[in-house]
Protein backbone atom coordinates (compact mmCIF):
# COMPACT_ATOMS: atom_id res chain seq x y z
CA UNK A 1 0.00 0.00 0.00
CA UNK A 2 2.26 2.60 1.44
CA UNK A 3 5.41 0.86 0.07
CA UNK A 4 8.13 3.07 -0.32
CA UNK A 5 9.68 0.94 -2.74
CA UNK A 6 6.21 0.57 -4.83
CA UNK A 7 6.01 4.56 -5.04
CA UNK A 8 6.99 5.13 -8.90
CA UNK A 9 8.68 8.84 -10.09
CA UNK A 10 5.92 10.66 -11.85
CA UNK A 11 8.85 11.32 -14.73
CA UNK A 12 9.17 7.70 -14.96
CA UNK A 13 5.11 7.02 -14.92
CA UNK A 14 4.84 9.87 -17.81
CA UNK A 15 7.20 7.98 -20.02
CA UNK A 16 5.33 5.29 -19.48
CA UNK A 17 2.36 6.90 -20.37
CA UNK A 18 3.92 9.04 -23.32
CA UNK A 19 5.50 5.76 -24.99
CA UNK A 20 1.47 4.36 -24.66
CA UNK A 21 0.66 6.60 -26.88
CA UNK A 22 2.52 5.00 -29.68
CA UNK A 23 1.46 1.49 -28.32
CA UNK A 24 5.01 1.35 -27.23
CA UNK A 25 6.23 0.12 -23.93
CA UNK A 26 9.23 2.05 -21.73
CA UNK A 27 11.17 -1.48 -22.62
CA UNK A 28 10.19 -1.66 -25.99
CA UNK A 29 8.09 -4.00 -26.21
CA UNK A 30 5.08 -3.28 -28.04
CA UNK A 31 0.89 -3.99 -26.63
CA UNK A 32 0.69 -7.82 -26.99
CA UNK A 33 4.40 -8.49 -26.57
CA UNK A 34 5.40 -10.79 -23.56
CA UNK A 35 8.92 -10.41 -22.18
CA UNK A 36 11.34 -13.80 -23.04
CA UNK A 37 10.02 -16.64 -21.04
CA UNK A 38 12.04 -19.37 -19.96
CA UNK A 39 11.01 -22.63 -18.37
CA UNK A 40 13.50 -25.39 -17.05
CA UNK A 41 12.02 -28.86 -15.35
CA UNK A 42 12.81 -30.79 -12.91
CA UNK A 43 15.36 -28.50 -11.08
CA UNK A 44 14.95 -29.77 -7.60
CA UNK A 45 15.77 -33.90 -7.72
CA UNK A 46 14.05 -33.60 -3.97
CA UNK A 47 10.73 -32.70 -5.11
CA UNK A 48 8.55 -35.04 -6.68
CA UNK A 49 8.26 -32.02 -9.39
CA UNK A 50 9.56 -28.58 -10.10
CA UNK A 51 9.42 -26.09 -12.29
CA UNK A 52 11.71 -23.16 -12.78
CA UNK A 53 10.10 -19.99 -14.77
CA UNK A 54 11.84 -16.98 -15.75
CA UNK A 55 9.80 -14.40 -17.06
CA UNK A 56 12.58 -11.52 -17.96
CA UNK A 57 13.79 -10.88 -14.83
CA UNK A 58 11.17 -12.19 -12.84
CA UNK A 59 11.80 -15.95 -11.32
CA UNK A 60 9.39 -18.20 -9.84
CA UNK A 61 10.45 -21.54 -8.78
CA UNK A 62 7.89 -24.49 -8.23
CA UNK A 63 7.98 -27.43 -6.34
CA UNK A 64 5.58 -30.24 -5.88
CA UNK A 65 5.45 -32.40 -3.27
CA UNK A 66 3.11 -35.04 -2.52
CA UNK A 67 1.78 -36.98 1.31
CA UNK A 68 -0.94 -38.98 2.00
CA UNK A 69 -3.54 -37.39 4.24
CA UNK A 70 -7.34 -37.41 5.06
CA UNK A 71 -9.83 -35.93 2.26
CA UNK A 72 -11.91 -32.94 3.24
CA UNK A 73 -15.54 -34.49 4.75
CA UNK A 74 -17.51 -32.96 1.60
CA UNK A 75 -15.22 -34.62 -0.89
CA UNK A 76 -14.43 -38.16 1.02
CA UNK A 77 -13.45 -39.79 -2.93
CA UNK A 78 -11.39 -36.96 -4.00
CA UNK A 79 -7.18 -36.03 -3.33
CA UNK A 80 -6.62 -32.72 -2.46
CA UNK A 81 -4.59 -29.98 -3.99
CA UNK A 82 -3.03 -27.12 -2.07
CA UNK A 83 -1.55 -24.10 -3.64
CA UNK A 84 0.80 -22.24 -1.11
CA UNK A 85 3.12 -18.71 -1.87
CA UNK A 86 5.94 -17.59 -0.73
CA UNK A 87 7.11 -13.88 -1.45
CA UNK A 88 10.59 -14.88 -0.41
CA UNK A 89 12.31 -11.74 0.79
CA UNK A 90 15.00 -12.33 -1.10
CA UNK A 91 13.14 -11.74 -4.18
CA UNK A 92 12.48 -7.50 -3.34
CA UNK A 93 13.09 -5.12 -1.15
CA UNK A 94 9.09 -4.59 -0.98
CA UNK A 95 8.72 -8.56 0.46
CA UNK A 96 9.07 -8.88 3.86
CA UNK A 97 9.81 -12.48 6.21
CA UNK A 98 6.34 -13.54 8.25
CA UNK A 99 3.18 -14.71 7.18
CA UNK A 100 1.89 -14.34 4.06
CA UNK A 101 -0.11 -11.28 3.07
CA UNK A 102 -3.27 -10.50 1.20
CA UNK A 103 -1.08 -10.11 -2.26
CA UNK A 104 0.58 -13.71 -1.50
CA UNK A 105 -2.53 -14.96 -0.63
CA UNK A 106 -4.92 -13.42 -3.80
CA UNK A 107 -1.97 -14.86 -5.55
CA UNK A 108 -2.26 -18.23 -4.18
CA UNK A 109 -5.89 -18.70 -4.85
CA UNK A 110 -5.48 -17.13 -8.04
CA UNK A 111 -3.48 -19.43 -9.36
CA UNK A 112 -5.41 -22.40 -7.10
CA UNK A 113 -8.64 -21.74 -9.13
CA UNK A 114 -6.74 -22.06 -11.95
CA UNK A 115 -5.90 -25.37 -11.64
CA UNK A 116 -8.80 -26.23 -9.93
CA UNK A 117 -11.38 -24.81 -11.77
CA UNK A 118 -10.33 -25.97 -15.76
CA UNK A 119 -9.55 -29.49 -13.52
CA UNK A 120 -5.99 -29.72 -13.93
CA UNK A 121 -5.97 -32.67 -12.17
CA UNK A 122 -8.14 -35.78 -11.90
CA UNK A 123 -8.28 -35.42 -8.22
CA UNK A 124 -10.87 -38.49 -7.67
CA UNK A 125 -7.80 -40.70 -9.17
CA UNK A 126 -5.84 -39.27 -6.24
CA UNK A 127 -8.22 -41.01 -3.31
CA UNK A 128 -6.92 -43.80 -1.46
CA UNK A 129 -9.45 -45.43 0.79
CA UNK A 130 -12.59 -43.43 0.31
CA UNK A 131 -13.35 -41.02 3.22
CA UNK A 132 -10.31 -42.70 4.71
CA UNK A 133 -6.80 -41.65 3.25
CA UNK A 134 -5.54 -39.57 -0.35
CA UNK A 135 -3.13 -37.85 -1.85
CA UNK A 136 -2.23 -34.52 -0.97
CA UNK A 137 -0.64 -32.55 -3.43
CA UNK A 138 1.33 -29.81 -2.28
CA UNK A 139 2.42 -26.70 -5.00
CA UNK A 140 5.04 -24.71 -3.05
CA UNK A 141 5.30 -21.43 -5.30
CA UNK A 142 9.00 -19.90 -4.63
CA UNK A 143 9.08 -16.14 -5.80
CA UNK A 144 12.97 -15.62 -6.52
CA UNK A 145 13.11 -12.34 -8.22
CA UNK A 146 9.78 -9.73 -8.33
CA UNK A 147 10.19 -7.68 -11.54
CA UNK A 148 6.40 -8.08 -12.67
CA UNK A 149 3.60 -10.51 -13.02
CA UNK A 150 4.19 -13.18 -10.59
CA UNK A 151 1.02 -14.33 -11.70
CA UNK A 152 1.20 -16.08 -15.33
CA UNK A 153 5.09 -16.71 -14.37
CA UNK A 154 3.27 -18.56 -11.11
CA UNK A 155 0.95 -20.37 -13.23
CA UNK A 156 2.66 -21.86 -15.43
CA UNK A 157 5.47 -23.22 -13.28
CA UNK A 158 3.07 -24.77 -11.47
CA UNK A 159 1.16 -26.38 -14.17
CA UNK A 160 4.73 -27.15 -15.95
CA UNK A 161 5.67 -28.88 -12.76
CA UNK A 162 2.74 -30.78 -11.98
CA UNK A 163 3.02 -32.09 -15.69
CA UNK A 164 6.52 -33.09 -14.83
CA UNK A 165 5.64 -34.45 -11.49
CA UNK A 166 6.59 -38.47 -11.12
CA UNK A 167 4.47 -39.70 -8.19
CA UNK A 168 5.67 -42.97 -6.78
CA UNK A 169 3.07 -46.07 -7.12
CA UNK A 170 1.99 -47.07 -4.03
CA UNK A 171 -0.20 -50.27 -2.81
CA UNK A 172 -2.20 -50.81 0.29
CA UNK A 173 -0.99 -53.64 2.18
CA UNK A 174 -3.37 -56.11 4.38
CA UNK A 175 -3.60 -53.75 7.12
CA UNK A 176 -4.32 -51.19 5.46
CA UNK A 177 -1.41 -49.07 5.20
CA UNK A 178 -0.22 -47.27 2.38
CA UNK A 179 3.18 -48.94 0.98
CA UNK A 180 4.95 -46.92 -1.90
CA UNK A 181 6.52 -48.88 -4.54
CA UNK A 182 10.08 -47.47 -6.37
CA UNK A 183 8.45 -47.46 -9.65
CA UNK A 184 6.85 -44.04 -10.25
CA UNK A 185 3.69 -42.59 -12.74
CA UNK A 186 2.88 -38.96 -13.60
CA UNK A 187 0.05 -37.31 -11.97
CA UNK A 188 -3.60 -38.11 -13.78
CA UNK A 189 -3.49 -33.91 -15.61
CA UNK A 190 -6.79 -33.81 -17.73
CA UNK A 191 -6.46 -30.07 -18.33
CA UNK A 192 -3.49 -27.41 -18.50
CA UNK A 193 -4.34 -24.22 -18.14
CA UNK A 194 -2.56 -20.76 -18.53
CA UNK A 195 -3.12 -17.77 -16.94
CA UNK A 196 -2.58 -14.07 -18.92
CA UNK A 197 -2.31 -10.80 -17.22
CA UNK A 198 -3.05 -7.54 -18.92
CA UNK A 199 -2.88 -4.15 -17.37
CA UNK A 200 -4.66 -0.95 -17.86
CA UNK A 201 -2.14 2.43 -18.31
CA UNK A 202 -4.58 5.56 -19.76
CA UNK A 203 -6.90 3.23 -21.82
CA UNK A 204 -4.52 1.12 -23.34
CA UNK A 205 -4.73 -2.84 -22.48
CA UNK A 206 -1.42 -4.81 -22.73
CA UNK A 207 -0.09 -8.24 -21.78
CA UNK A 208 3.10 -8.92 -19.03
CA UNK A 209 3.34 -6.00 -17.30
CA UNK A 210 6.76 -4.92 -15.59
CA UNK A 211 7.38 -4.26 -12.21
CA UNK A 212 7.82 -0.37 -13.57
CA UNK A 213 4.11 -0.97 -15.03
CA UNK A 214 2.78 -2.45 -12.19
CA UNK A 215 3.41 1.18 -10.52
CA UNK A 216 1.38 2.58 -12.72
CA UNK A 217 -1.08 0.48 -13.51
CA UNK A 218 -4.53 1.67 -12.87
CA UNK A 219 -6.13 -1.88 -12.75
CA UNK A 220 -4.90 -5.24 -13.93
CA UNK A 221 -7.00 -8.68 -14.97
CA UNK A 222 -5.88 -11.78 -14.64
CA UNK A 223 -7.98 -14.57 -17.03
CA UNK A 224 -6.84 -18.43 -17.08
CA UNK A 225 -7.79 -20.54 -20.21
CA UNK A 226 -8.27 -23.94 -20.35
CA UNK A 227 -6.93 -25.87 -23.57
CA UNK A 228 -9.92 -25.92 -25.44
CA UNK A 229 -9.84 -21.85 -25.10
CA UNK A 230 -12.74 -22.25 -22.04
CA UNK A 231 -12.85 -19.38 -19.58
CA UNK A 232 -11.34 -21.00 -16.22
CA UNK A 233 -11.02 -18.24 -13.83
CA UNK A 234 -10.58 -14.48 -13.55
CA UNK A 235 -9.49 -11.91 -11.32
CA UNK A 236 -9.66 -8.38 -11.76
CA UNK A 237 -7.20 -6.24 -9.00
CA UNK A 238 -6.34 -2.80 -8.29
CA UNK A 239 -8.42 0.28 -7.54
CA UNK A 240 -9.90 1.49 -10.70
CA UNK A 241 -12.25 -0.19 -13.37
CA UNK A 242 -12.65 -1.62 -16.45
CA UNK A 243 -15.14 -0.92 -19.39
CA UNK A 244 -16.93 -3.51 -20.79
CA UNK A 245 -15.57 -3.76 -24.15
CA UNK A 246 -11.87 -3.67 -22.50
CA UNK A 247 -13.23 -6.67 -20.97
CA UNK A 248 -13.99 -8.68 -23.79
CA UNK A 249 -10.89 -7.02 -25.66
CA UNK A 250 -8.97 -8.59 -22.86
CA UNK A 251 -10.27 -11.84 -23.63
CA UNK A 252 -9.47 -12.51 -27.41
CA UNK A 253 -5.99 -11.32 -26.78
CA UNK A 254 -5.89 -13.93 -23.67
CA UNK A 255 -7.06 -16.40 -25.69
CA UNK A 256 -4.55 -16.30 -28.35
CA UNK A 257 -1.65 -15.59 -25.64
CA UNK A 258 -2.85 -18.76 -23.79
CA UNK A 259 -2.21 -21.01 -26.72
CA UNK A 260 1.13 -19.64 -27.93
CA UNK A 261 2.63 -20.07 -24.79
CA UNK A 262 0.60 -23.98 -24.18
CA UNK A 263 1.81 -24.92 -27.67
CA UNK A 264 5.56 -23.46 -26.56
CA UNK A 265 5.75 -25.08 -23.26
CA UNK A 266 3.27 -27.58 -22.49
CA UNK A 267 2.29 -29.58 -25.58
CA UNK A 268 4.92 -32.18 -25.55
CA UNK B 1 -17.44 -37.10 -3.49
CA UNK B 2 -21.39 -38.17 -2.65
CA UNK B 3 -22.94 -36.72 -5.79
CA UNK B 4 -26.23 -36.32 -4.73
CA UNK B 5 -28.58 -35.73 -7.69
CA UNK B 6 -30.08 -32.51 -6.77
CA UNK B 7 -32.33 -31.01 -9.24
CA UNK B 8 -31.28 -27.35 -9.62
CA UNK B 9 -33.59 -26.32 -12.24
CA UNK B 10 -36.99 -28.20 -13.17
CA UNK B 11 -39.19 -28.67 -16.45
CA UNK B 12 -41.02 -25.43 -15.89
CA UNK B 13 -37.47 -23.30 -15.82
CA UNK B 14 -38.13 -23.13 -11.85
CA UNK B 15 -34.91 -23.23 -9.79
CA UNK B 16 -35.17 -24.90 -5.95
CA UNK B 17 -35.98 -21.53 -4.28
CA UNK B 18 -39.07 -21.44 -7.02
CA UNK B 19 -37.12 -18.50 -8.85
CA UNK B 20 -36.73 -18.05 -12.86
CA UNK B 21 -33.29 -18.01 -14.15
CA UNK B 22 -32.85 -14.43 -14.31
CA UNK B 23 -34.20 -13.68 -10.92
CA UNK B 24 -33.13 -12.22 -7.82
CA UNK B 25 -33.43 -13.22 -4.49
CA UNK B 26 -35.65 -10.63 -2.42
CA UNK B 27 -33.47 -7.60 -1.24
CA UNK B 28 -33.63 -5.64 1.56
CA UNK B 29 -31.22 -3.41 2.85
CA UNK B 30 -32.11 -0.88 5.99
CA UNK B 31 -29.86 1.86 6.50
CA UNK B 32 -28.41 3.27 9.59
CA UNK B 33 -29.15 0.47 11.91
CA UNK B 34 -26.22 0.92 13.97
CA UNK B 35 -26.23 3.47 16.52
CA UNK B 36 -22.18 4.34 17.38
CA UNK B 37 -21.33 3.85 13.38
CA UNK B 38 -20.33 7.04 11.00
CA UNK B 39 -22.19 5.18 8.89
CA UNK B 40 -23.69 1.27 9.00
CA UNK B 41 -26.76 -0.72 7.02
CA UNK B 42 -28.19 -4.10 7.03
CA UNK B 43 -28.91 -6.14 3.86
CA UNK B 44 -30.87 -9.07 3.86
CA UNK B 45 -30.42 -11.11 0.67
CA UNK B 46 -31.98 -14.36 0.33
CA UNK B 47 -30.93 -16.39 3.51
CA UNK B 48 -27.85 -13.88 3.75
CA UNK B 49 -27.82 -11.65 6.50
CA UNK B 50 -24.99 -8.72 6.38
CA UNK B 51 -24.62 -5.70 8.83
CA UNK B 52 -21.69 -3.49 7.84
CA UNK B 53 -20.24 -0.39 9.71
CA UNK B 54 -18.35 2.10 8.36
CA UNK B 55 -15.97 4.03 10.36
CA UNK B 56 -14.38 7.37 9.45
CA UNK B 57 -12.30 9.58 8.24
CA UNK B 58 -10.36 9.05 11.01
CA UNK B 59 -7.10 9.12 12.37
CA UNK B 60 -5.17 6.23 11.17
CA UNK B 61 -3.33 3.79 13.49
CA UNK B 62 -0.55 2.98 13.03
CA UNK B 63 0.76 5.63 11.00
CA UNK B 64 3.13 4.57 9.17
CA UNK B 65 -0.02 3.18 6.87
CA UNK B 66 -0.95 6.64 6.38
CA UNK B 67 -0.91 7.90 2.41
CA UNK B 68 0.38 11.68 2.20
CA UNK B 69 -2.17 11.96 -0.63
CA UNK B 70 -5.49 10.09 0.03
CA UNK B 71 -7.26 8.56 2.84
CA UNK B 72 -6.16 4.77 3.45
CA UNK B 73 -9.28 2.24 2.63
CA UNK B 74 -9.62 -0.25 5.36
CA UNK B 75 -12.30 -3.17 4.57
CA UNK B 76 -12.61 -6.81 6.26
CA UNK B 77 -15.08 -9.28 5.24
CA UNK B 78 -15.55 -11.05 8.35
CA UNK B 79 -17.61 -14.60 8.92
CA UNK B 80 -19.53 -14.74 12.31
CA UNK B 81 -18.76 -18.62 13.25
CA UNK B 82 -22.34 -19.41 13.40
CA UNK B 83 -22.83 -17.97 9.87
CA UNK B 84 -22.15 -21.67 8.13
CA UNK B 85 -23.41 -25.02 8.74
CA UNK B 86 -19.98 -25.96 9.83
CA UNK B 87 -18.41 -23.53 12.83
CA UNK B 88 -16.27 -21.35 10.97
CA UNK B 89 -13.04 -20.09 13.07
CA UNK B 90 -13.24 -16.49 13.67
CA UNK B 91 -9.61 -16.04 12.30
CA UNK B 92 -9.62 -14.40 9.31
CA UNK B 93 -8.91 -17.76 6.44
CA UNK B 94 -7.28 -17.19 3.08
CA UNK B 95 -10.40 -16.27 1.80
CA UNK B 96 -11.25 -14.14 3.69
CA UNK B 97 -8.15 -11.93 2.92
CA UNK B 98 -8.95 -12.45 -0.50
CA UNK B 99 -12.52 -11.07 0.13
CA UNK B 100 -11.18 -7.90 2.18
CA UNK B 101 -8.56 -6.64 -0.63
CA UNK B 102 -11.38 -7.22 -3.57
CA UNK B 103 -14.04 -5.54 -1.49
CA UNK B 104 -11.67 -2.69 -0.98
CA UNK B 105 -10.52 -2.87 -5.01
CA UNK B 106 -14.65 -2.75 -5.32
CA UNK B 107 -15.22 0.44 -3.51
CA UNK B 108 -12.31 2.40 -4.20
CA UNK B 109 -12.92 3.75 -7.43
CA UNK B 110 -16.26 5.32 -5.83
CA UNK B 111 -15.05 6.85 -2.80
CA UNK B 112 -13.11 10.04 -2.84
CA UNK B 113 -10.38 9.39 -0.64
CA UNK B 114 -8.38 11.84 -1.75
CA UNK B 115 -10.49 14.44 0.66
CA UNK B 116 -9.11 13.43 2.93
CA UNK B 117 -5.23 12.95 3.04
CA UNK B 118 -3.62 11.13 6.00
CA UNK B 119 -6.80 9.10 7.35
CA UNK B 120 -8.21 5.56 7.07
CA UNK B 121 -12.15 4.79 6.49
CA UNK B 122 -12.94 1.76 7.60
CA UNK B 123 -15.77 -0.69 6.26
CA UNK B 124 -16.28 -3.80 8.49
CA UNK B 125 -18.42 -6.35 6.72
CA UNK B 126 -19.44 -9.13 9.50
CA UNK B 127 -21.41 -12.08 7.54
CA UNK B 128 -24.01 -13.09 10.42
CA UNK B 129 -25.46 -16.07 7.92
CA UNK B 130 -24.24 -16.81 4.58
CA UNK B 131 -26.27 -18.65 1.59
CA UNK B 132 -24.63 -18.19 -1.14
CA UNK B 133 -23.19 -14.22 -2.75
CA UNK B 134 -21.99 -12.88 0.01
CA UNK B 135 -19.35 -11.02 -1.11
CA UNK B 136 -22.12 -8.95 -3.60
CA UNK B 137 -24.41 -8.81 -0.97
CA UNK B 138 -21.06 -7.11 1.86
CA UNK B 139 -20.54 -4.70 -1.06
CA UNK B 140 -23.97 -3.43 -2.09
CA UNK B 141 -24.27 -2.94 1.73
CA UNK B 142 -20.90 -1.47 1.96
CA UNK B 143 -21.07 0.85 -0.68
CA UNK B 144 -24.92 1.89 0.97
CA UNK B 145 -23.11 2.22 4.63
CA UNK B 146 -20.21 4.41 3.01
CA UNK B 147 -23.25 6.54 1.58
CA UNK B 148 -24.80 6.87 5.02
CA UNK B 149 -21.65 8.00 6.66
CA UNK B 150 -21.60 11.12 4.34
CA UNK B 151 -18.31 10.01 2.69
CA UNK B 152 -18.35 11.59 -0.80
CA UNK B 153 -18.91 9.21 -3.67
CA UNK B 154 -18.95 9.09 -7.72
CA UNK B 155 -21.48 6.33 -7.60
CA UNK B 156 -22.93 3.58 -5.27
CA UNK B 157 -21.52 0.38 -6.23
CA UNK B 158 -23.75 -2.45 -6.55
CA UNK B 159 -23.09 -6.02 -6.77
CA UNK B 160 -24.42 -8.96 -8.49
CA UNK B 161 -23.52 -12.50 -9.13
CA UNK B 162 -24.58 -14.64 -12.77
CA UNK B 163 -23.56 -18.27 -12.91
CA UNK B 164 -24.38 -21.41 -14.89
CA UNK B 165 -26.31 -24.61 -13.41
CA UNK B 166 -26.86 -27.96 -15.13
CA UNK B 167 -25.88 -25.82 -18.30
CA UNK B 168 -28.08 -22.21 -18.16
CA UNK B 169 -26.97 -18.92 -17.08
CA UNK B 170 -28.85 -18.19 -14.10
CA UNK B 171 -28.69 -14.95 -12.03
CA UNK B 172 -28.20 -14.48 -8.55
CA UNK B 173 -26.64 -18.21 -7.27
CA UNK B 174 -27.54 -19.12 -3.84
CA UNK B 175 -25.29 -21.48 -1.57
CA UNK B 176 -26.77 -25.01 -3.08
CA UNK B 177 -26.32 -24.22 -6.69
CA UNK B 178 -22.82 -22.37 -6.02
CA UNK B 179 -21.56 -25.14 -4.62
CA UNK B 180 -22.96 -27.68 -7.17
CA UNK B 181 -22.87 -25.23 -10.06
CA UNK B 182 -20.59 -25.31 -12.99
CA UNK B 183 -19.53 -21.80 -12.61
CA UNK B 184 -19.63 -18.03 -10.92
CA UNK B 185 -19.21 -14.39 -11.96
CA UNK B 186 -19.86 -11.87 -9.59
CA UNK B 187 -18.70 -8.56 -10.22
CA UNK B 188 -20.16 -5.15 -9.20
CA UNK B 189 -20.18 -1.85 -11.11
CA UNK B 190 -20.76 1.96 -10.71
CA UNK B 191 -23.92 1.99 -12.35
CA UNK B 192 -23.92 5.35 -13.87
CA UNK B 193 -20.87 4.84 -15.96
CA UNK B 194 -21.22 1.04 -16.11
CA UNK B 195 -17.76 0.53 -15.02
CA UNK B 196 -16.56 -2.37 -13.36
CA UNK B 197 -14.87 -2.40 -10.20
CA UNK B 198 -14.96 -6.13 -8.88
CA UNK B 199 -15.16 -8.93 -11.37
CA UNK B 200 -13.93 -12.50 -10.51
CA UNK B 201 -15.05 -15.90 -12.21
CA UNK B 202 -14.44 -19.31 -11.14
CA UNK B 203 -15.86 -22.34 -13.17
CA UNK B 204 -15.65 -22.88 -16.95
CA UNK B 205 -17.74 -20.84 -19.37
CA UNK B 206 -17.38 -20.27 -22.84
CA UNK B 207 -16.85 -17.15 -24.56
CA UNK B 208 -20.05 -16.46 -25.69
CA UNK B 209 -21.52 -17.81 -22.20
CA UNK B 210 -19.47 -15.40 -20.56
CA UNK B 211 -21.22 -12.48 -22.17
CA UNK B 212 -24.72 -14.14 -21.69
CA UNK B 213 -24.03 -14.00 -17.48
CA UNK B 214 -22.23 -10.87 -17.87
CA UNK B 215 -25.48 -9.13 -19.57
CA UNK B 216 -27.37 -11.11 -17.12
CA UNK B 217 -25.38 -9.88 -14.20
CA UNK B 218 -25.11 -6.31 -14.99
CA UNK B 219 -29.10 -6.45 -15.37
CA UNK B 220 -29.06 -7.62 -11.72
CA UNK B 221 -26.79 -5.03 -10.36
CA UNK B 222 -28.95 -2.38 -12.30
CA UNK B 223 -31.83 -3.63 -9.97
CA UNK B 224 -29.67 -3.79 -7.03
CA UNK B 225 -29.13 -0.10 -7.18
CA UNK B 226 -32.61 1.15 -7.52
CA UNK B 227 -33.40 -1.45 -4.05
CA UNK B 228 -30.10 1.35 -2.30
CA UNK B 229 -31.22 4.28 -3.69
CA UNK B 230 -34.51 3.42 -2.22
CA UNK B 231 -33.07 2.10 1.02
CA UNK B 232 -30.87 5.44 1.28
CA UNK B 233 -34.03 7.85 0.36
CA UNK B 234 -36.20 5.70 2.77
CA UNK B 235 -33.70 6.75 6.03
CA UNK B 236 -34.12 10.66 4.95
CA UNK B 237 -37.99 10.22 4.61
CA UNK B 238 -38.15 8.38 8.08
CA UNK B 239 -36.24 11.59 9.30
CA UNK B 240 -38.26 14.56 7.98
CA UNK B 241 -41.32 13.08 9.44
CA UNK B 242 -39.28 12.67 12.29
CA UNK B 243 -38.56 16.41 12.21
CA UNK B 244 -42.49 17.73 11.29
CA UNK B 245 -43.59 15.65 14.18
CA UNK B 246 -41.32 17.69 16.64
CA UNK B 247 -40.83 21.06 14.82
CA UNK B 248 -44.49 21.88 15.61
CA UNK B 249 -43.53 22.06 19.53
CA UNK B 250 -40.57 24.07 18.65
CA UNK B 251 -42.57 26.39 16.79
CA UNK B 252 -44.49 27.41 20.01
CA UNK B 253 -41.60 27.39 22.05
CA UNK B 254 -40.07 30.36 20.11
CA UNK B 255 -43.58 31.84 20.28
CA UNK B 256 -43.62 32.25 23.93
Amino acid sequence: MTDAHSIISKVKQKRISDRLIGDKRLDGRGLLDYRDINLDIGVIDKAEGSALVSLGKTKVLVGVKIETGTPYSDTPNSGVLTVNVELVPLASPSFEPGPPNENAIELARVVDRGLRESKALDVEKLCIIPGKKVLIIFVDVYVLDYDGNLFDASALASIAALTSTKMKKYKVNEEGEVEFLEETQPLPITNQPIEVTLGKIDNKIFVDPSLDEEHALECQITIAIGKEGELCAIQKRGSSTFKKEEILHAFDIARDKAQEIRERFLVN
Amino acid sequence: MSKKKVKLVNKKGLRSDKRRLEELRPISIEVGTLDKADGSAYIEWGGNKILVAVYGPRELHPRHLAMSDRALLRCRYHMAPFSVDERKSPAPSRREIELSKVTREALEPATFTELYPRTVIDVFIEILQADGGTRCAGITAASVALADAGVPMRDLVAACAAGKIENKIALDLNDVEDKIGEADLPIAILPQSGEISLMQMDGKLTAEEFQEAFKMASEGCMKVYEIQKDALKKKYATISTELEEIEPEEKEDEAE
